[in-house]
Protein backbone atom coordinates (compact mmCIF):
# COMPACT_ATOMS: atom_id res chain seq x y z
CA UNK A 1 0.00 0.00 0.00
CA UNK A 2 2.88 2.09 0.67
CA UNK A 3 4.39 1.31 -2.37
CA UNK A 4 1.37 2.61 -4.18
CA UNK A 5 0.96 6.01 -3.00
CA UNK A 6 4.54 6.22 -2.99
CA UNK A 7 4.23 5.74 -6.80
CA UNK A 8 0.97 7.59 -7.04
CA UNK A 9 2.57 10.69 -5.51
CA UNK A 10 5.66 10.43 -8.00
CA UNK A 11 3.68 10.46 -10.74
CA UNK A 12 1.53 13.45 -9.47
CA UNK A 13 4.57 15.55 -8.73
CA UNK A 14 5.84 14.89 -12.53
CA UNK A 15 2.50 16.34 -13.11
CA UNK A 16 2.39 19.35 -11.61
CA UNK A 17 6.41 19.93 -12.63
CA UNK A 18 5.17 19.38 -16.24
CA UNK A 19 2.70 22.20 -15.79
CA UNK A 20 4.65 24.40 -13.32
CA UNK A 21 7.28 24.25 -16.01
CA UNK A 22 4.57 24.85 -19.34
CA UNK A 23 1.92 27.11 -17.56
CA UNK A 24 -0.17 26.37 -20.54
CA UNK A 25 -3.45 24.88 -18.95
CA UNK A 26 -3.72 26.57 -15.56
CA UNK A 27 -3.27 30.30 -17.21
CA UNK A 28 -5.71 29.23 -20.14
CA UNK A 29 -8.21 27.98 -17.05
CA UNK A 30 -7.53 31.03 -14.75
CA UNK A 31 -7.97 33.59 -17.83
CA UNK A 32 -11.72 31.43 -18.61
CA UNK A 33 -12.47 31.71 -15.05
CA UNK A 34 -11.79 35.53 -14.82
CA UNK A 35 -13.62 35.89 -18.22
CA UNK A 36 -16.22 33.96 -17.43
CA UNK A 37 -16.89 35.90 -13.98
CA UNK A 38 -16.64 39.51 -15.57
CA UNK A 39 -19.24 38.24 -18.42
CA UNK A 40 -21.36 37.29 -15.87
CA UNK A 41 -20.98 40.71 -13.39
CA UNK A 42 -21.44 42.67 -16.49
CA UNK A 43 -23.98 40.81 -18.51
CA UNK A 44 -26.89 40.49 -15.48
CA UNK A 45 -29.48 42.89 -14.57
CA UNK A 46 -29.27 43.41 -11.05
CA UNK A 47 -32.81 44.80 -10.81
CA UNK A 48 -34.39 41.60 -12.34
CA UNK A 49 -32.16 38.69 -10.62
CA UNK A 50 -30.18 38.59 -7.00
CA UNK A 51 -26.81 38.28 -6.87
CA UNK A 52 -27.32 36.05 -4.40
CA UNK A 53 -29.97 33.86 -6.42
CA UNK A 54 -27.87 33.72 -10.05
CA UNK A 55 -24.34 33.16 -8.05
CA UNK A 56 -23.81 29.81 -7.34
CA UNK A 57 -25.12 28.71 -11.29
CA UNK A 58 -22.40 30.69 -12.61
CA UNK A 59 -19.85 29.36 -10.06
CA UNK A 60 -20.28 26.02 -10.92
CA UNK A 61 -20.69 26.50 -14.44
CA UNK A 62 -17.13 28.17 -14.50
CA UNK A 63 -15.92 25.20 -12.55
CA UNK A 64 -16.97 22.93 -14.59
CA UNK A 65 -15.66 24.12 -17.66
CA UNK A 66 -12.26 24.90 -16.44
CA UNK A 67 -11.88 21.51 -14.65
CA UNK A 68 -12.70 20.35 -18.51
CA UNK A 69 -9.68 22.39 -19.73
CA UNK A 70 -7.31 20.68 -17.07
CA UNK A 71 -8.92 16.88 -17.55
CA UNK A 72 -8.56 16.91 -21.27
CA UNK A 73 -4.46 17.49 -20.69
CA UNK A 74 -4.34 15.25 -17.75
CA UNK A 75 -3.38 12.47 -20.08
CA UNK A 76 -2.82 14.50 -23.45
CA UNK A 77 0.65 14.81 -21.93
CA UNK A 78 1.31 11.22 -21.81
CA UNK A 79 0.93 10.75 -25.20
CA UNK A 80 3.74 13.37 -26.56
CA UNK A 81 6.73 11.13 -27.18
CA UNK A 82 4.28 7.84 -25.91
CA UNK A 83 5.40 8.35 -22.37
CA UNK A 84 2.13 6.47 -21.43
CA UNK A 85 3.72 3.06 -22.72
CA UNK A 86 6.63 3.92 -20.52
CA UNK A 87 4.06 4.16 -17.22
CA UNK A 88 2.49 1.11 -18.00
CA UNK A 89 5.53 -1.01 -18.58
CA UNK A 90 7.15 0.27 -15.14
CA UNK A 91 6.69 -2.06 -12.39
CA UNK A 92 4.20 -0.19 -10.73
CA UNK A 93 0.19 -0.93 -10.95
CA UNK A 94 -2.34 0.72 -12.55
CA UNK A 95 -4.18 2.25 -10.06
CA UNK A 96 -0.91 4.34 -8.54
CA UNK A 97 -1.18 5.43 -11.79
CA UNK A 98 -4.67 7.00 -12.23
CA UNK A 99 -4.35 8.04 -8.13
CA UNK A 100 -1.36 10.03 -9.68
CA UNK A 101 -3.37 11.59 -12.36
CA UNK A 102 -6.36 12.13 -9.83
CA UNK A 103 -4.08 13.74 -7.09
CA UNK A 104 -2.55 16.16 -9.87
CA UNK A 105 -5.89 17.14 -11.03
CA UNK A 106 -7.57 17.92 -7.81
CA UNK A 107 -4.49 20.32 -7.12
CA UNK A 108 -4.89 21.81 -10.66
CA UNK A 109 -8.88 22.39 -9.96
CA UNK A 110 -8.23 23.34 -6.46
CA UNK A 111 -6.04 25.86 -7.49
CA UNK A 112 -8.72 27.17 -10.53
CA UNK A 113 -11.16 27.11 -7.63
CA UNK A 114 -8.67 29.23 -5.47
CA UNK A 115 -8.35 32.04 -7.56
CA UNK A 116 -11.88 32.01 -8.40
CA UNK A 117 -13.68 31.96 -5.03
CA UNK A 118 -12.17 35.47 -4.10
CA UNK A 119 -13.45 36.73 -7.80
CA UNK A 120 -16.65 35.31 -7.22
CA UNK A 121 -17.26 37.05 -4.03
CA UNK A 122 -15.79 40.58 -5.45
CA UNK A 123 -18.07 40.65 -8.64
CA UNK A 124 -20.84 38.92 -7.46
CA UNK A 125 -20.81 40.57 -4.25
CA UNK A 126 -21.64 37.71 -1.67
CA UNK A 127 -20.21 37.19 1.80
CA UNK A 128 -18.42 33.79 1.44
CA UNK A 129 -16.21 34.21 4.49
CA UNK A 130 -18.80 33.66 7.26
CA UNK A 131 -19.58 30.54 5.21
CA UNK A 132 -15.69 29.42 4.37
CA UNK A 133 -15.79 26.31 6.17
CA UNK A 134 -19.25 24.86 4.75
CA UNK A 135 -18.58 26.23 1.25
CA UNK A 136 -14.72 24.59 0.97
CA UNK A 137 -16.30 21.53 1.93
CA UNK A 138 -19.00 21.84 -0.62
CA UNK A 139 -16.25 22.74 -3.11
CA UNK A 140 -14.29 20.09 -2.07
CA UNK A 141 -16.93 16.66 -2.57
CA UNK A 142 -18.05 18.27 -5.39
CA UNK A 143 -15.02 18.54 -7.06
CA UNK A 144 -13.23 15.02 -6.08
CA UNK A 145 -16.63 13.40 -7.52
CA UNK A 146 -16.30 15.15 -11.41
CA UNK A 147 -12.17 15.05 -11.36
CA UNK A 148 -12.32 11.69 -10.51
CA UNK A 149 -14.68 11.04 -12.97
CA UNK A 150 -13.28 13.00 -15.17
CA UNK A 151 -9.60 11.68 -14.79
CA UNK A 152 -11.04 7.92 -15.54
CA UNK A 153 -12.96 9.62 -19.00
CA UNK A 154 -10.03 11.47 -20.26
CA UNK A 155 -7.40 7.99 -19.94
CA UNK A 156 -10.34 6.11 -21.92
CA UNK A 157 -11.07 9.26 -24.41
CA UNK A 158 -7.18 10.31 -25.04
CA UNK A 159 -6.36 7.66 -27.79
CA UNK A 160 -9.36 8.66 -30.13
CA UNK A 161 -9.23 11.01 -32.28
CA UNK A 162 -11.48 13.47 -31.42
CA UNK A 163 -10.55 13.62 -27.47
CA UNK A 164 -11.13 17.21 -26.58
CA UNK A 165 -14.63 16.63 -27.53
CA UNK A 166 -15.45 13.71 -26.74
CA UNK A 167 -14.72 14.50 -23.32
CA UNK A 168 -16.95 16.79 -22.66
CA UNK A 169 -19.91 14.86 -24.18
CA UNK A 170 -19.20 11.74 -22.00
CA UNK A 171 -18.17 13.26 -18.83
CA UNK A 172 -21.09 15.99 -18.83
CA UNK A 173 -23.64 13.74 -17.76
CA UNK A 174 -22.52 12.51 -14.81
CA UNK A 175 -21.44 15.30 -13.68
CA UNK A 176 -25.16 16.76 -13.89
CA UNK A 177 -26.30 15.17 -10.19
CA UNK A 178 -22.87 16.50 -8.25
CA UNK A 179 -23.57 19.73 -9.85
CA UNK A 180 -27.10 20.21 -8.64
CA UNK A 181 -26.73 18.75 -5.02
CA UNK A 182 -23.74 21.89 -5.26
CA UNK A 183 -25.53 24.32 -6.67
CA UNK A 184 -28.31 23.75 -4.15
CA UNK A 185 -25.91 23.78 -1.27
CA UNK A 186 -23.94 26.97 -2.49
CA UNK A 187 -27.09 28.55 -2.99
CA UNK A 188 -28.36 27.45 0.86
CA UNK A 189 -25.14 28.43 2.20
CA UNK A 190 -24.74 32.05 0.58
CA UNK A 191 -28.66 32.56 1.47
CA UNK A 192 -27.20 31.72 5.07
CA UNK A 193 -29.62 29.13 5.88
CA UNK A 194 -28.54 26.53 8.48
CA UNK A 195 -26.01 24.04 8.00
CA UNK A 196 -28.45 21.28 8.63
CA UNK A 197 -30.80 22.31 5.26
CA UNK A 198 -27.43 20.94 3.33
CA UNK A 199 -26.67 18.03 5.31
CA UNK A 200 -28.54 15.96 2.77
CA UNK A 201 -25.99 17.27 -0.46
CA UNK A 202 -23.33 16.68 1.44
CA UNK A 203 -24.31 13.08 2.19
CA UNK A 204 -25.11 12.97 -1.24
CA UNK A 205 -21.83 13.89 -2.61
CA UNK A 206 -19.51 11.92 -0.27
CA UNK A 207 -21.98 8.84 -1.38
CA UNK A 208 -21.02 9.81 -5.13
CA UNK A 209 -17.45 10.11 -4.72
CA UNK A 210 -17.15 6.60 -2.87
CA UNK A 211 -18.79 5.10 -4.92
CA UNK A 212 -16.87 6.40 -8.40
CA UNK A 213 -13.44 6.63 -6.73
CA UNK A 214 -14.40 2.40 -6.28
CA UNK A 215 -15.31 2.08 -10.17
CA UNK A 216 -12.64 4.80 -11.82
CA UNK A 217 -9.58 1.89 -9.66
CA UNK A 218 -11.67 -0.71 -10.68
CA UNK A 219 -12.29 0.19 -14.51
CA UNK A 220 -8.92 2.25 -14.77
CA UNK A 221 -6.97 -0.70 -15.99
CA UNK A 222 -9.46 -1.90 -18.63
CA UNK A 223 -8.88 1.62 -20.42
CA UNK A 224 -5.10 1.77 -20.80
CA UNK A 225 -4.91 -1.80 -21.81
CA UNK A 226 -3.97 -2.45 -24.84
CA UNK B 1 16.51 -14.68 -20.75
CA UNK B 2 13.62 -14.00 -23.04
CA UNK B 3 11.52 -16.61 -24.40
CA UNK B 4 8.22 -16.76 -26.79
CA UNK B 5 6.50 -19.54 -27.18
CA UNK B 6 3.98 -20.09 -30.27
CA UNK B 7 2.66 -16.71 -29.79
CA UNK B 8 -0.63 -15.38 -31.18
CA UNK B 9 -2.54 -12.55 -31.13
CA UNK B 10 -4.82 -10.54 -33.34
CA UNK B 11 -6.63 -6.95 -33.61
CA UNK B 12 -10.20 -7.86 -35.20
CA UNK B 13 -10.03 -10.07 -37.81
CA UNK B 14 -6.22 -8.62 -38.45
CA UNK B 15 -3.54 -11.66 -37.08
CA UNK B 16 -0.53 -9.46 -36.04
CA UNK B 17 1.24 -12.83 -34.29
CA UNK B 18 0.96 -16.32 -35.36
CA UNK B 19 2.57 -18.83 -34.17
CA UNK B 20 5.92 -16.69 -33.17
CA UNK B 21 8.62 -19.11 -30.95
CA UNK B 22 12.47 -17.53 -29.90
CA UNK B 23 14.71 -17.61 -27.55
CA UNK B 24 16.90 -14.68 -26.47
CA UNK B 25 19.99 -15.34 -24.53
CA UNK B 26 22.03 -12.99 -22.39
CA UNK B 27 24.33 -11.09 -24.92
CA UNK B 28 22.61 -12.08 -27.86
CA UNK B 29 20.38 -9.40 -30.31
CA UNK B 30 18.06 -10.91 -32.36
CA UNK B 31 17.00 -8.00 -35.17
CA UNK B 32 13.35 -8.67 -36.37
CA UNK B 33 12.81 -7.52 -39.83
CA UNK B 34 9.62 -6.70 -41.78
CA UNK B 35 7.45 -4.78 -43.56
CA UNK B 36 4.97 -1.64 -41.95
CA UNK B 37 2.16 -4.02 -40.35
CA UNK B 38 4.10 -7.56 -39.85
CA UNK B 39 3.62 -7.21 -35.91
CA UNK B 40 7.09 -6.31 -35.28
CA UNK B 41 5.68 -4.01 -32.43
CA UNK B 42 2.82 -6.26 -31.17
CA UNK B 43 5.83 -8.62 -30.68
CA UNK B 44 7.77 -6.51 -28.72
CA UNK B 45 4.31 -5.50 -26.81
CA UNK B 46 3.61 -8.90 -26.21
CA UNK B 47 7.38 -9.54 -24.82
CA UNK B 48 7.14 -6.49 -22.50
CA UNK B 49 4.05 -7.47 -21.04
CA UNK B 50 1.94 -4.22 -22.37
CA UNK B 51 -0.16 -6.67 -24.31
CA UNK B 52 -1.57 -10.19 -23.40
CA UNK B 53 -1.15 -12.33 -26.33
CA UNK B 54 -4.25 -14.61 -26.64
CA UNK B 55 -2.22 -17.54 -26.84
CA UNK B 56 1.28 -18.62 -26.33
CA UNK B 57 3.68 -17.05 -23.37
CA UNK B 58 6.06 -14.73 -23.49
CA UNK B 59 8.47 -14.91 -20.69
CA UNK B 60 11.17 -12.50 -19.57
CA UNK B 61 13.49 -13.01 -16.82
CA UNK B 62 12.63 -11.03 -14.18
CA UNK B 63 10.09 -9.65 -15.21
CA UNK B 64 8.78 -5.91 -16.05
CA UNK B 65 11.58 -4.76 -13.87
CA UNK B 66 13.75 -6.59 -16.27
CA UNK B 67 13.08 -4.58 -19.37
CA UNK B 68 14.36 -1.66 -21.29
CA UNK B 69 12.33 -0.52 -24.08
CA UNK B 70 13.77 2.55 -26.88
CA UNK B 71 11.27 3.21 -29.32
CA UNK B 72 11.17 5.26 -32.64
CA UNK B 73 9.28 7.65 -29.62
CA UNK B 74 11.34 8.89 -26.57
CA UNK B 75 8.74 8.51 -23.91
CA UNK B 76 10.40 11.78 -22.16
CA UNK B 77 8.63 14.81 -21.16
CA UNK B 78 9.61 17.77 -22.93
CA UNK B 79 9.01 20.55 -20.37
CA UNK B 80 11.68 18.75 -17.98
CA UNK B 81 14.95 18.52 -17.92
CA UNK B 82 17.43 15.32 -18.90
CA UNK B 83 18.49 14.88 -14.79
CA UNK B 84 14.45 15.51 -13.88
CA UNK B 85 13.44 12.90 -16.66
CA UNK B 86 16.14 10.13 -15.58
CA UNK B 87 14.72 10.75 -11.81
CA UNK B 88 11.34 10.27 -12.67
CA UNK B 89 11.60 7.42 -14.73
CA UNK B 90 14.38 5.84 -11.89
CA UNK B 91 11.66 6.58 -9.37
CA UNK B 92 8.98 4.16 -10.78
CA UNK B 93 11.62 1.46 -10.46
CA UNK B 94 12.78 2.53 -6.90
CA UNK B 95 16.44 3.16 -8.01
CA UNK B 96 18.33 5.88 -8.38
CA UNK B 97 19.94 6.76 -12.03
CA UNK B 98 23.45 5.32 -12.08
CA UNK B 99 25.82 8.04 -10.92
CA UNK B 100 27.85 7.68 -14.54
CA UNK B 101 24.85 7.40 -16.71
CA UNK B 102 25.09 10.97 -18.28
CA UNK B 103 28.64 10.51 -18.15
CA UNK B 104 28.57 7.00 -20.51
CA UNK B 105 26.46 8.19 -22.76
CA UNK B 106 27.81 11.93 -23.27
CA UNK B 107 24.77 14.05 -21.54
CA UNK B 108 26.67 15.39 -18.61
CA UNK B 109 26.83 19.25 -20.59
CA UNK B 110 22.81 18.82 -21.55
CA UNK B 111 21.93 17.40 -17.82
CA UNK B 112 19.77 20.56 -16.84
CA UNK B 113 18.22 21.23 -20.24
CA UNK B 114 14.60 20.86 -21.27
CA UNK B 115 14.41 17.56 -23.36
CA UNK B 116 12.45 20.02 -25.69
CA UNK B 117 15.46 21.83 -26.50
CA UNK B 118 17.66 19.38 -27.81
CA UNK B 119 18.33 17.52 -31.26
CA UNK B 120 16.86 14.49 -32.18
CA UNK B 121 20.29 12.68 -31.55
CA UNK B 122 20.65 13.92 -28.31
CA UNK B 123 16.61 13.01 -27.23
CA UNK B 124 17.51 9.54 -28.46
CA UNK B 125 20.88 9.05 -26.23
CA UNK B 126 18.17 10.81 -23.41
CA UNK B 127 15.93 7.91 -24.15
CA UNK B 128 18.95 5.04 -24.11
CA UNK B 129 19.73 6.33 -20.80
CA UNK B 130 16.07 6.32 -19.96
CA UNK B 131 15.60 2.80 -20.75
CA UNK B 132 19.23 1.74 -19.23
CA UNK B 133 18.26 3.72 -15.86
CA UNK B 134 17.01 0.81 -13.96
CA UNK B 135 19.81 -1.34 -15.31
CA UNK B 136 17.45 -3.94 -17.12
CA UNK B 137 18.72 -7.31 -18.49
CA UNK B 138 16.30 -7.35 -21.31
CA UNK B 139 16.33 -4.23 -24.35
CA UNK B 140 13.95 -3.97 -26.76
CA UNK B 141 14.25 -1.74 -29.89
CA UNK B 142 11.32 -0.72 -31.91
CA UNK B 143 12.45 1.25 -35.36
CA UNK B 144 15.04 2.76 -32.58
CA UNK B 145 16.45 4.49 -35.85
CA UNK B 146 13.82 6.62 -37.40
CA UNK B 147 14.03 10.27 -37.82
CA UNK B 148 18.16 9.43 -36.89
CA UNK B 149 20.49 11.22 -39.19
CA UNK B 150 23.06 8.83 -40.05
CA UNK B 151 26.11 10.04 -37.75
CA UNK B 152 23.34 10.09 -35.33
CA UNK B 153 22.53 6.60 -36.21
CA UNK B 154 25.72 5.04 -36.91
CA UNK B 155 26.54 6.80 -32.80
CA UNK B 156 23.43 5.40 -31.74
CA UNK B 157 24.87 1.69 -33.44
CA UNK B 158 28.59 2.12 -31.31
CA UNK B 159 25.79 2.57 -27.96
CA UNK B 160 23.43 -0.30 -28.22
CA UNK B 161 26.48 -2.35 -29.40
CA UNK B 162 28.11 -1.68 -26.16
CA UNK B 163 25.26 -2.64 -24.30
CA UNK B 164 24.84 -6.02 -26.12
CA UNK B 165 28.34 -6.75 -25.14
CA UNK B 166 27.53 -6.22 -21.29
CA UNK B 167 25.45 -8.74 -21.39
CA UNK B 168 21.91 -7.65 -22.47
CA UNK B 169 19.27 -9.62 -24.42
CA UNK B 170 18.22 -7.43 -26.97
CA UNK B 171 15.07 -7.63 -29.46
CA UNK B 172 15.46 -4.85 -32.05
CA UNK B 173 12.66 -4.57 -35.04
CA UNK B 174 12.64 -2.55 -37.33
CA UNK B 175 11.69 -2.28 -41.47
CA UNK B 176 14.89 -1.13 -42.57
CA UNK B 177 17.40 -4.01 -43.31
CA UNK B 178 20.25 -1.64 -43.57
CA UNK B 179 19.66 -0.49 -40.02
CA UNK B 180 20.55 -2.44 -36.99
CA UNK B 181 22.74 -5.53 -39.22
CA UNK B 182 25.59 -5.46 -37.73
CA UNK B 183 24.36 -4.96 -33.95
CA UNK B 184 22.53 -8.80 -34.72
CA UNK B 185 23.66 -11.60 -33.96
CA UNK B 186 20.91 -13.52 -34.59
CA UNK B 187 17.88 -12.12 -38.15
CA UNK B 188 14.83 -12.83 -38.30
CA UNK B 189 12.37 -11.96 -40.81
CA UNK B 190 8.50 -11.31 -40.22
CA UNK B 191 5.65 -11.10 -42.58
CA UNK B 192 1.94 -11.08 -41.59
CA UNK B 193 2.69 -12.16 -38.23
CA UNK B 194 4.51 -14.91 -38.55
CA UNK B 195 8.58 -15.31 -38.41
CA UNK B 196 9.20 -16.57 -42.21
CA UNK B 197 12.50 -16.89 -41.38
CA UNK B 198 14.95 -17.34 -38.38
CA UNK B 199 18.73 -17.98 -38.04
CA UNK B 200 22.31 -16.84 -36.75
CA UNK B 201 23.22 -14.11 -38.89
CA UNK B 202 26.97 -15.63 -39.00
CA UNK B 203 29.11 -12.88 -40.82
CA UNK B 204 26.93 -11.66 -43.43
CA UNK B 205 27.02 -8.95 -44.24
CA UNK B 206 23.79 -5.92 -44.68
CA UNK B 207 23.87 -7.00 -48.08
CA UNK B 208 23.05 -10.13 -48.31
CA UNK B 209 20.60 -9.99 -45.26
CA UNK B 210 18.84 -7.66 -47.26
CA UNK B 211 19.07 -10.09 -50.44
CA UNK B 212 17.50 -12.66 -47.96
CA UNK B 213 14.82 -10.59 -46.97
CA UNK B 214 13.59 -9.79 -50.45
CA UNK B 215 13.77 -13.17 -51.26
CA UNK B 216 12.03 -14.03 -48.27
CA UNK B 217 9.53 -11.33 -48.07
CA UNK B 218 8.98 -10.97 -51.43
CA UNK B 219 10.52 -7.90 -52.56
CA UNK B 220 10.46 -4.37 -51.63
CA UNK B 221 11.07 -4.06 -47.99
CA UNK B 222 15.08 -2.74 -46.92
Amino acid sequence: MADWFRHAWRVARKDLLVEFRSRTAILSAAVFVVLVLVVFNFGRDPTAVAAVDLAPSILWVTFTFAAILALNRAFQLELENQALDGLLLAPISRGSIYLGKLIANLIFVATIEAIGVPLFALFFNVRVLPVAAPLAGVIALATVGFVTVGTLFSAMTVRTRFAELLLPVLLLPFMIPPLIWAVLATARLLANRPLSEIEGWLKMLAAYDILFVVLAFLLFPATVNE
Amino acid sequence: MLLAEGLRHSFGSVRALDDVSFTVHPGQTLAVFGPNGAGKTTLLKVLAGLIQPQRGRAHVEGGRRAVGWIGHQPQLYGQLTVRENLAFWASLYDVQPPADILARLGLEEHADRPVRALSRGLVQRVAIARALVHDPRVLLLDEPFTGLDRMAAEAFSRLLAQQAAQGRATVLVTHNVEEGTELATDVAFMRAGRFVHLAPRAGRGANEIAAAYRNAIGGGGG
